[in-house]
């Protein structure tokens, strides 16, 4: 078969298709670090849309009736888009996107993504997507209210805000949004697959990359699911046909539809909206496993141990989707298999937990911003971990649906988390990017901000979730079983939600702030061993390797090796080339270091 | 004397097939854009089967009878009421279609360019055949029967409804695939692959080969059934 041997692009080094205009180097641009940064650029812009409107809910929830600009159609739109926007636009986006493309090539040892012209359109088709998204603000009726989970019938039934183009328009985007983001997957599996460097075995990888890749995979076999889904109801809503319209008496009228299956819609969703919470979590897994392992001088505890979670991980998030619908009315045996499965997943997770902590145990741990973010991210990927377990068990899950409960646990464990490897992967690389630290005082308090606000948020939410205040309820109303204190709880949540909402201000200034002014990091800053740090321009240059790819003669965490000079030995340095402290005898009255 | 455990790939544990499997550079012995094909294909493996499923579900859920196949999918030819014929012709044209360029690809790899242009026009040919058929049966089922996705006189509503949206989106695949046999036989013709070698043909085989392979299910689930 050798007659297929590809031309690596290592020999095509070819300085005539450096690019040099503005456009092609930076809008047009093929080469993955600028596609990156468009990526996360849009994926943050879009971001503090969502954040604003999580602030203007909580404004309503906090002091209900003061603000008159939030009706209860305005404040189930926020609801809807938040919850869309942060998931999907942002954190997917953000992960793969943005750290998929800038990390994978150079974490491998490759010069680019193996198709950067498809891997350029998958930005554009991503920047699309977000325009029709938020075009959805600015037509009549206005986004979709239905809940970022997009149920039918009620998301195409009159009573449902943004009932006719909202709707639509969000159907439409995240369409567009699957195109580029399979036009983006291929390219990182591929790469990942084929390109890697002379020495790069799998098992030689970085965990970023393992947690990338495996997430990757899982978005190419979960989005057709949206994907049919959305074709599926787009047709519902507009040419009237009725898979998922069941017979239906709306607002004392018969409608023309007949004999869809609501429930249908339903498993759809979860089969493609489990595997995603997965998507954004094994990228974090992986980073903050690398942020770690660098921080702490230290090699990851249990490496393989780690790939197969992931794998493993990955597996299994395709079989347990429905535990999203135990108050569906589903047959009491699929709800018993489904939590069986939902509690075999905690396993490789908590295998994972664990392995962060031996990693940390007996580290010699430099309490650098990075290592705070992931820090507080092993907090709160425990805890909302825990409130997973609960929620995964029917007879629990049953009274605690719907209820602030479950609001409380998926920020926690998908929210908050990434964000907190998001953090700390952006204070982590930066210097990789710009050459320059991220200011380290306004660091420290964005972490504490950050780590401390999150718990005045969302700790309460549990308590409420128990009291059985729903969710997604403009307000509370007269209750009788909701004591008067609930509101009070819920205002300090608001002003914690404020407090946090603008201590991301002070990142976003940090970030433009220090991208100019931040203090030079030189190269390596972190004495890190991973490939992309070892490049031979310090930012990268495109091409990323100058003349020649580089050789990789280890695996990416030696660290503290012992008795070799240095604390840490990069993945591309021969063994002969390993400086060590001589042997006992010569040794002899010498300080140890 | 060297602390470096992790630099021999032999000292692993792991099963020397693993090893093999995850060694260094290219883990599949084929181009990148053959492998990102598969990749593809598998992607949109999961579309097909998700739209099969739903189909087999809402069949399920509807209340209404779903139309008989050997009635609906019958022509009347000189008087006789033949049940499947369309579809038969249909189904055969489409697998001589993957014989054709099977044959391509073949004739690729030998590096006879005249040959592969022309079984790769062929193929293209037979598939926009396989539309225009597609065409006229949709035509009778709308124009003759009356049936539309929203509305079915025979009975469930459901039928026209799935039977448009995966029909189409499968038309809508080959149709896709005769441009790209199309171009690409321009390019051979070209001599562009001169230099490059011809895997391209294959990768575009492969996608023809997934095509008509998901017509055997599409064909299964609606006319068999
Ligand atoms: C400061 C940070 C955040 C605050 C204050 C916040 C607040 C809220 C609030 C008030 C709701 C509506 C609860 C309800 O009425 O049911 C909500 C829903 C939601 N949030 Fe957040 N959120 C934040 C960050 C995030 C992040 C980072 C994610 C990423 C996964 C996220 C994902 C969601 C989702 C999926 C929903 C559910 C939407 C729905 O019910 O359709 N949030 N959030
Ligand atoms: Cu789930």
């Amino acid at each position: 078969m050798s007659k297929f041997a590809n031309i690596a692009i290592a020999d095509q080094v070819d300085e005539s298709k450096h690019p040099h205009s503005f456009m092609t180097k930076y809008i047009w641009s093929q080469d993955h670090k600028v596609i990156a940064i468009q990526y996360s650029i849009t994926a943050i812009a879009v971001g503090l849309v969502a954040l604003v409107l999580s602030g203007m809910m909580r404004l309503q929830l906090g002091f209900p009736n003061e603000f008159s600009f939030i009706d209860p159609s305005a404040y189930l739109q926020f609801v809807t888009m938040h919850g869309m926007i942060m998931v999907i636009y942002l954190l997917t986006a953000l992960l793969l996107g943005g750290f998929g493309n800038y990390l994978i090539p150079l974490m491998v040892g490759a010069r680019d993504m193996v198709f950067p012209f498809l891997n350029m359109l998958s930005y554009w088709t991503y920047f699309l997507a977000v325009l029709v998204l938020l075009a959805s603000f600015f037509v009549s009726g206005g986004p979709t209210g239905a809940g970022w989970t997009l149920y039918p019938p009620q998301a195409i039934l009159s009573g449902t805000p943004g009932e006719h183009a909202g709707i639509l328009l969000m159907l439409a985007s995240l369409a567009i949004f699957i195109v580029a983001f399979t036009m983006g997957g291929l390219n990182y599996v591929t790469t990942i697959l084929q390109a890697r460097t002379k020495g790069m075995t799998l098992m030689r990888m970085p965990l970023t990359i393992w947690g990338i890749f495996v997430a990757t995979i899982l978005g190419l076999l979960a989005f057709p699911a949206l994907l049919v889904s959305a074709i599926m109801m787009i047709f519902d809503k507009v040419i009237g046909t009725s898979f998922f319209m069941p017979a239906i008496l709306s607002l004392g009228e018969t409608l023309d539809h007949s004999g869809g299956s609501p429930i249908l819609f339903q498993h759809l969703f979860w089969f493609f909206g489990h595997p995603e919470v997965y998507i954004v979590a094994l990228p974090a897994f992986g980073m903050v496993s690398d942020v770690i392992a660098v921080h702490a001088r230290k090699n990851i505890f249990g490496y393989r141990m780690m790939v197969w979670a992931i794998v493993a991980i990955g597996g299994l998030s395709f079989v347990v989707w429905a535990h999203h619908m135990y108050v569906s009315g589903m047959n009491p045996y699929f709800g018993f298999f489904f939590a069986t499965t939902t509690l075999i997943i905690a396993i490789p997770t908590a295998l994972k937990v664990y392995n962060w902590l031996l990693t940390l145990w007996r580290g010699n741990i430099h309490l650098t911003i990075p290592m705070l973010f992931a820090i507080g991210f092993i907090f709160t990927f425990t805890h909302g971990g825990l409130t997973g377990l609960m929620l995964g068990n029917v007879v629990i899950d049953l009274p605690l649906s719907d209820t602030y409960f479950v609001v409380a646990h998926f920020h926690m464990v998908m929210g908050v988390s990434p964000v907190m490897v998001l953090f700390a992967a952006i204070y982590h690389w930066f210097p990789l990017l710009t050459g320059r630290f991220l200011n380290n005082a306004l660091g420290k308090f964005h972490f504490w901000g950050t780590f401390l606000g999150t718990y005045a948020i969302y700790l309460p939410m549990h308590y409420l979730g128990f009291l059985g205040v729903p969710r997604r309820y403009y307000a509370m109303g007269t209750t009788d079983f909701i004591p008067e204190s609930a509101q009070s709880l819920n205002a300090s949540i608001t002003v914690s939600a404020i407090i946090v909402g603008l201590v991301q201000l002070i990142f976003i200034f940090n970030l433009i702030w220090s991208t100019f002014k931040g203090k030079k990091s030189g190269r390596n800053p972190w004495q890190a061993t991973s490939l992309e740090w070892q490049t031979a321009h310090f930012p990268p240059g495109h091409g990323n390797w100058g003349e020649q790819l580089p050789n990789v003669y280890r695996w990416a965490y030696d660290f503290s090796v012992p008795r070799a000079k240095d604390d840490f030995i990069p993945q591309n340095v021969t063994p002969e080339d390993v400086a060590y402290l001589d042997t006992e005898e010569s040794n002899k009255g010498r300080e140890p270091s | 004397m060297s602390g470096n455990k992790h630099q021999n790939k032999d000292t692993s544990s792991l099963q020397s097939v693993v090893s093999d499997w995850s060694a260094d550079k290219q883990s599949f012995d084929m181009p990148w854009g053959k492998l990102m094909m598969w990749i593809f294909l598998l992607s949109d493996t999961f579309v097909f089967s998700i739209f099969l499923t739903s189909y087999m579900n809402v069949r399920m859920s509807t209340t209404a009878v779903w139309p008989s196949s050997s009635e609906v999918f019958a022509l009347t030819i000189a008087g006789h009421h033949i049940p499947l014929v369309l579809i038969a012709i249909m189904t055969f044209i489409l697998i001589t279609s993957s014989g054709t360029m099977a044959m391509a690809v073949n004739y690729a790899y030998q590096g006879n360019k005249q040959k592969t242009v022309y079984l790769m026009m062929a193929t293209a040919l037979l598939g926009a055949s396989f539309i225009g058929m597609q065409a006229f049966e949709w035509t009778k089922l709308i124009v003759e029967e009356g049936i539309r996705p929203w509305g079915n006189p025979l009975g469930a509503n459901q039928f026209g409804a799935a039977f448009f949206m995966i029909t189409g989106f499968h038309g809508l695949h080959v149709s896709a695939g005769v441009i790209y046999l199309l171009v690409i036989a321009k390019r051979v013709h070209q001599g562009k692959y001169q230099k490059k070698g011809y895997q391209i043909v294959e990768i575009t085989g492969l996608y023809w080969h997934f095509v008509d392979l998901v017509w055997v299910f599409i064909f299964a689930f609606f006319y068999l059934w």
